[in-house]
């Protein structure tokens, strides 16, 4: 079996996996770190997204093969002190319902602020709708977001 | 009327109490009453035991209180509730509580389940006693201290206090407190005086949550352990004839290909290992009977309508000579499909089953009923499987059923490895306990203007409303009044899906009054509060809502909504309806986009008596609103030749962020002994939603999802 490094949150792996093997089942199963979710497995949920290279991206399309010398960011990674202000709004609104999906949420918000630190709510619906809520949740994510955004400026 | 009486439950025996080993008090009850009397709690921790009670209280010698509490968490929110309940009569500061998920061994309790909007209703009593006692234990062991009358002594946040200005903390007293007797009555707190219950606290998971820590069963390993994929047959109604797995075998780190049954498990060193080594397997299907589809479905529940094989759940007074003397009938069909529950965390489980002991871990709301379906399987004692509960990533009424627990324990019996049982998507929604297709007709008899007669009835795949429900609005509000229902059985797997029956039987019945009125050319909220009227006063002790309480979550709607004042552009639909013992009325705000209906926005009335957890309740409320929403405009799920249509989120449409309407809710304000919030909330919306393109676009709609019957080709939303 191949032998890749991956550097992940900042710390380098080397780990040994068939190269279609997706990032997000790397990161699970070999890793030891599973706050980035499975969901689908397509694409289209967004519970599995990660940063690579500070842009969100689904680790479930994502090939062991293809990620090497990038920089690879999951929830763990998002902060070492849950102080992302992503992080603490998600604390403060109590977003969660089940919490499975937040992760991939949370990712997703916190990739979207760097591009837009001051979005409006049609802005955050948006760049928000290829993550999946199945507690829907939403109103709360959409809160988050504003406060999260309100961290940061 | 059955609202405002808390469940009763027996006092005695039903908390036990130990000085621990380690130093503080262990509290043992049972939250459902079913513990033996001769049985006290462990002298240490490790021995904790839900054999013998349900649930526990730890309070240490610093003062810090740690509840593990009983119930499953599937997102509802009990494992912040529920020990709430208990810290507030207890009097501790809520930030010296832990909250810890208990697990299960399975022998004497009667509801350790998170189903059906119960568990706040159910531990409502015992959970406050519990904290009750606990308190005025720690208050007795003071007072002998100080040498003063227990009466004449106080608590708060944990401190015990009495008229000579003496202080002394919960931990100070602990040790002494476990050996005293425990008292058989004690005063519950008058809500007014409640310091914890009512007060806003966030989800007590939310630091591991936002930091991505192992909390669900999917998350859970151990050393040793295999992953496990399972092909089972594509259809409904299929069985194995036999499988290749010549190339399964060649792919790395597959360790094992397993049989049992009509199912091939792949067990392998990783998840990926395991799902790519069942997609190699190769494997003949056969079947001896003709499989299902939707076409099918829809002529055998419309000729099951028409026919005459009924089952009569409630018969008041003589419908058919109401709708014989009637001077109009009006009669109106309304059509749902199957659906799955996606809930975001794939079925999953963890079975490790060894000569000594079966051990199982995951996600499952029946723990109870898991052990013994297990041992059942297994041939075993219950008393050697032992399960623990993961926070779950949504149940939604799936994870009430244990056909992947099954699944694993089997896996892991003839592998004789610890195993951990996966499913992919396309799994979960290919072998589902799906929300079956249903169809109600729904006959009024009119006479003088008046309704005279409701005859409602249920086809239905597999089962049928439960007992309760025909005695729910409009029950006892017609004099003639029937409910029949029939049914189909199917291969397809069918199951209780989040507000079972009401999630639809509400969408068909609240558009059906809506159209009454415009028949009839009355007001729609009048013809419901004239409806109401007659049920006041009844002594009918079948009838389950309180009419006083649905009129009044009508009255605060139409104000809160603004519903009389229109508003330009804005098209509004009404819709209320009780159940899960909560009253529940809501307002949809539906504008056009380039004459496609959005909905905007909700507003939610809910009475679900005392908010023990304003944040979570709200929570609830907005996800029940928005997922009634979503699943009525877009949830749709096709059968054909035994096989649904749709297995992945690319083809099943899923309500998303920018398709979501504002909640906004507001509480009835009153000292009722609280209902459950998971379920009541979604049942009205699809209602609200209909009624309200109905006033947009002059559209009736029947069947759902509406996207579908929508006469437009955009997307909806």
């Amino acid at each position: 079996m191949p032998v890749y490094n991956l550097k992940v949150n900042g710390q380098s792996h080397t780990v040994e996996a068939d190269q279609d093997t997706p990032l997000l089942w790397v990161l699970r199963d070999h890793l030891d770190m599973v706050g980035t979710k499975f969901g689908c497995g397509i694409g289209q949920c967004g519970a599995c997204t990660i940063h690579v290279d500070g842009s969100a991206t689904r680790s479930c399309l994502l090939q062991v093969s293809m990620i090497e010398d990038m920089e690879i960011t999951t929830i763990e990674g998002l902060s070492d002190d849950a102080s992302h202000p992503v992080q603490q709004a998600w604390k403060e609104v109590d977003v969660p319902q089940c919490g499975y999906c937040q992760a991939g949420q949370m990712m997703s918000a916190a990739a979207f602020l760097t591009q837009n630190s001051n979005p409006n709510k049609s802005e955050i619906r948006d760049a928000m709708s290829g993550n999946i809520c199945r507690c829907a949740s939403y109103n709360r994510i959409e809160k988050a977001v504003e406060v999260a955004a309100s961290k940061l400026s | 009327m059955k609202n405002n009486i808390s469940p009763s439950f027996s006092r005695r025996s039903f908390i036990k109490t130990s000085a621990l080993a380690g130093g503080g008090m262990l509290i043992g009850f049972n939250l459902f009453q079913s513990c033996k009397s001769e049985v006290t709690p462990p002298v240490d921790i490790s021995q904790l035991n839900f054999n013998d009670f349900n649930a526990f209280i730890k309070i240490a010698d610093n003062g810090m209180v740690t509840i593990f509490s009983p119930n499953p968490e599937i997102g509802q929110g009990v494992k912040t509730s529920m020990p709430m309940l208990i810290a507030e009569e207890l009097d501790v500061s809520w930030e010296n509580v832990h909250v810890e998920q208990g697990a299960l061994d399975t022998k004497n309790f009667t509801r350790q389940v998170a189903g059906g909007s119960q568990s706040i209703r159910h531990g409502w009593e015992p959970l406050r006693q519990t904290g009750a006692t606990a308190r005025q234990m720690l208050i007795n062991a003071a007072a002998t201290q100080w040498g003063v009358n227990a009466s004449e002594c106080k608590t708060e946040n944990g401190v015990i206090s009495n008229a000579n200005g003496d202080k002394l903390g919960y931990g100070e007293v602990v040790k002494v407190a476990a050996t005293l007797e425990v008292p058989e009555n004690v005063t519950l707190k008058d809500p007014k005086n409640f310091n914890v219950i009512g007060k806003d606290i966030p989800n007590v998971d939310i630091d591991k949550i936002t930091t991505g820590k192992p909390l669900y069963g999917l998350d859970y390993k151990e050393e040793g352990m295999v992953y496990a994929s399972v092909l089972r047959p594509p259809s409904f109604g299929q069985k194995l004839v036999d499988f290749d797995d010549t190339n399964t075998k060649v792919v790395s780190g597959v360790k094992d290909v397993v049989k049992f049954g009509d199912k091939v498990a792949v067990l392998a060193s990783s998840t990926w290992a395991a799902m790519k080594g069942k997609k190699a397997l190769d494997a003949n299907w056969t079947s001896d009977s003709k499989l299902e589809s939707t076409e099918e479905h829809d002529k055998i529940l419309k000729d099951l309508l028409e026919g005459s094989e009924f089952n009569t759940l409630r018969a008041d007074g003589d419908v058919k000579k109401a709708f014989a003397e009637a001077d109009q009938v009006i009669e109106r069909t309304y059509e749902s499909p199957f659906l799955p529950h996606n809930c975001m965390e794939p079925m999953n489980f963890f079975a490790d089953v060894t000569p000594e002991k079966v051990r199982l871990v995951g996600p499952i709301q029946t723990p109870a009923k898991t052990a013994k379906i297990v041992a059942d399987l297994l041939e075993r004692d219950v008393e050697d499987v032992s399960v623990e509960m993961t926070r779950m990533g949504g149940g939604f009424g799936r994870r009430l059923y244990r056909d992947f627990v099954l699944e694993a324990a089997e896996i892991s019996k003839i592998s004789q490895k610890p195993i951990k049982l996966i499913y992919s998507r396309e799994d979960d929604m290919l072998a589902g306990t799906y929300r079956p297709a249903i169809k109600y007709k729904i006959s009024a008899s009119v006479k003088d203007s008046k309704i005279t007669g409701y005859h409602l009835k249920e086809a239905s795949v597999n089962s049928n409303m439960y007992g309760l429900i025909p005695n729910f609005f409009p029950a006892g509000a017609v004099e003639n009044y029937q409910v029949d229902v029939a049914n189909y059985e199917s291969k397809i797997t069918t199951g209780a899906w989040r507000a079972p029956y009401t999630n639809f039987l509400s969408f068909a019945e609240q558009s059906f009054f809506d159209e009454l009125a415009e028949v009839l050319e009355v007001d729609r909220i009048q013809l419901r509060l004239d409806l109401l009227q007659k049920v006041k006063g009844t002594t009918d002790e079948r009838i389950q809502y309180s009419p006083e309480r649905l009129e009044n979550v009508i009255k605060v709607a139409v104000d809160k909504s603004g519903w009389n004042t229109k508003k330009e552009g804005v098209y509004q639909g009404f819709s209320a309806y009780y159940c899960h013992n909560t009253h529940v009325a809501e307002v949809a705000d539906v504008v056009l986009d380039n004459d496609i209906p959005v909905v905007k926005k909700v507003t939610c009335v809910v009475d679900c008596g005392i908010v023990v957890n304003p944040l979570g309740a709200k929570n609830q409320i907005e996800g029940g609103v928005i997922d009634g929403v979503g699943h009525a405009m877009y949830g749709d799920f096709t059968f054909k030749d035994g096989t649904p249509q749709d297995k992945n989120f690319n083809t099943y449409r899923l309500i998303r962020i920018n398709e979501t309407p504002v909640v906004e809710t507001h509480f009835i304000e009153n000292d009722i002994a609280p209902t459950g919030l998971g379920e009541p909330t979604l049942p009205p919306a699809g209602a609200a939603v209909a009624n309200a393109i109905k006033a947009a676009k002059g559209i009736r709609l029947y069947k759902q999802p509406f996207i579908k019957y929508m006469n437009t080709k955009a997307p909806l939303g």
